[in-house]
């Protein structure tokens, strides 16, 4: 009996691991449309598409400037952050008064017209992007599977990431303002911070957020147009489940989930793609503003 | 308006010349003319929707469109944007007292950034306001509507700005708090702030201020200096209706 689970949870183990990976990503990508939504009270549909974004800016920083991926690590999140700073200040903040629908189609509407761009551009096939040389070579020993060095460098990289974010919203004068004009944006505004200047710059650091997640995932998956839209639909079940807005929350629902996942890959492996909308409507119907947002 | 009373341009920190304001399609303010001078408390009385608070809001461009002239220490300010008007030093303290729930107390206190020097230090805060300093980590929205509502006048005071912009600070609290928040508006007029204070009871605006504007549908109506009020008390009842 004993032994018959120590061989369940050896199997277990690596599904595990791999899905603390896509947890990595589900975290990043949610944490961002956190940060965008608390500050802007637009969902940022786009969202999958800035991460594709980053993914092909660290491939055309490799392939026709010849920077690598350390340098693209950097350049490519401010770049597609730059990027957001223009559909900003040109369209979203047209709408900050209106209803949230109106953000979501318009943020929809681009992310449509970036990938079409993007397809049209280099085909839907996909282009490869290796891992640095530092990354690569024999895998990391866990004691119960070999992981990957990229796959172990990605789960660290993106959980310091959301660490970091956390601590300069919680812990800084920066952080206050944020959650200040999140309440009482005017307010702020009157006291002599320039609240127009600080959303754009939330909009690009959530934009660039996501562009790091797309370098991050540059190696792992291949670089092609749709490889936004695959994961956002499960990010903004993440989200859901999560609560709107809440920054620790989409955190800790992003790799809780890709846990789960993993873990029902080797439970009942035909119910692993669904297992995240099954939570996301059990949370609906229980905790409508999800597991840590606020009603 | 008395004679004496009629704005000169000379030694005003603040001069409004006919402003107006709108929010949206509803225009709220008809032509407000006040001015203030350094050092100075004056209040704005009225009854409710006569347009003080939009007053006060018009000043900071937190209405919607402005229209007329605010000059503050001789800069005109009516095409500002809420920032610059802040910056440029006057200090606002809302209604609603504008405490940020997700901020703790302390958090809340230096949330306003320095707009110049002479704004009060955390230890004189600390000294004038004790409960703010046992209570610096509570959430700024777990402390008592009155201590609410002196982080909201403490945080202003920290910034520098010669002008505070009061809007009823009295509302809502029992009466010995209300003797406190007159005690540091004297205290805070003491140290050289000039203060609008926006009120409904005339009777606390007696206590504190050194000129009353009555204002009525969205336009100033009438001025009464502190020293006049005895003989003013029959006008103002039929101003304020009480």
């Amino acid at each position: 009996m004993l032994e018959d689970f120590l061989f369940q949870v050896e199997m277990a183990a690596p599904q595990i691991v791999l899905g603390l990976v896509n947890g990595a990503f589900y975290a990043l990508l949610s944490l961002g449309l956190a940060v965008i939504f608390g500050m802007l009270n637009v969902i940022n549909f786009a969202h999958g598409a800035q991460f594709m974004m980053g993914a092909f800016v660290a491939w055309m920083l490799l392939n026709w400037l010849g920077i690598p991926y350390w340098g693209a690590l950097i350049l490519s999140p401010l770049i597609v952050g730059a990027f957001g700073v223009v559909l900003e200040r040109l369209m979203i903040s047209r709408l900050y008064k209106l209803d949230h629908l109106y953000g979501l189609l318009l943020t929809f509407g681009l992310a449509l017209i970036i990938e079409g761009v993007f397809r049209n551009t280099f085909g839907s096939s996909g282009l490869p992007y290796a891992p640095p040389a530092s990354l690569t070579g024999a895998p990391v020993d866990l004691g119960f599977m070999l992981l990957p060095k990229y796959r172990l460098w990605v789960v660290v990289a993106a959980f310091v990431t959301c660490i970091a974010t956390w601590l300069v919203i919680e812990k800084t004068r920066l952080g206050a303002y944020l959650r200040a004009a999140t309440e009482n944006a005017p307010l702020v505004q009157a006291f002599g911070v320039n609240v127009p200047r600080m959303i754009t710059l939330t909009y690009a650091a959530g934009v660039g957020l996501a562009a790091l997640a797309g370098v991050l995932a540059a190696p792992i998956y291949s670089v092609n147009p749709a490889m936004g839209s695959n994961f956002i639909i499960t990010v903004f079940a993440v989200v859901v489940i999560g609560g709107m807005g809440s920054i620790l929350g989409s955190v800790i629902t992003g790799f809780g989930l890709g846990l789960v996942e993993g873990l029902t890959r080797v439970v009942y492996p035909e119910a692993s793609a669904t297992v995240i909308f099954v939570i996301m409507a059990i949370v609906l119907l229980a905790r409508p503003a999800g597991l840590f947002g606020r009603a | 308006m008395p004679d004496a009373l009629a704005p000169t341009m000379t030694g005003t920190l603040l001069a409004i010349r006919d402003l107006e304001a709108w929010y949206g399609e509803s225009h709220v303010l008809h032509g407000v003319s006040i001015d203030i001078r350094p050092g100075e408390v004056v209040t704005l009385l009225g009854r409710n929707g006569a347009g003080k608070t939009s007053t006060l809001r018009a000043i900071m461009g937190l209405t919607g469109r402005r229209k007329g002239s605010i000059v503050f220490e001789g800069r005109e300010t009516i095409r500002m944007s809420p920032d610059a008007i802040g910056r440029a030093g006057i200090g606002y303290c809302p209604e609603e007292r504008g405490i940020f729930a997700s901020l703790d107390v302390t958090e809340n206190l230096m949330l306003p950034p320095r707009v110049r020097d002479g704004g009060l230090d955390i230890p004189t805060i600390h000294a004038l306001f004790p409960n703010l300093k046992e209570r610096a980590r509570s959430p700024g929205t777990k402390l008592s509507g009155g201590e609410q509502q002196m982080l909201a006048i403490a945080r202003i005071l920290r910034t520098g700005a010669p002008l505070l912009l009061l809007d009823e600070p009295t509302e809502g609290l029992a009466p010995v708090i209300v003797q406190q928040i007159g005690a540091m508006i004297r205290e805070i007029k003491q140290r050289g702030f000039t203060v609008l204070l926006v009120e409904q009871n005339f009777r606390f605006a007696q206590t504190v201020a050194d000129r009353h504007y009555v204002m009525e549908h969205g336009r100033v109506v009438d001025a009464v200096e502190n020293s006049e009020m005895a003989g003013s008390l029959d006008r103002l009842h039929a101003y304020l209706g009480v």
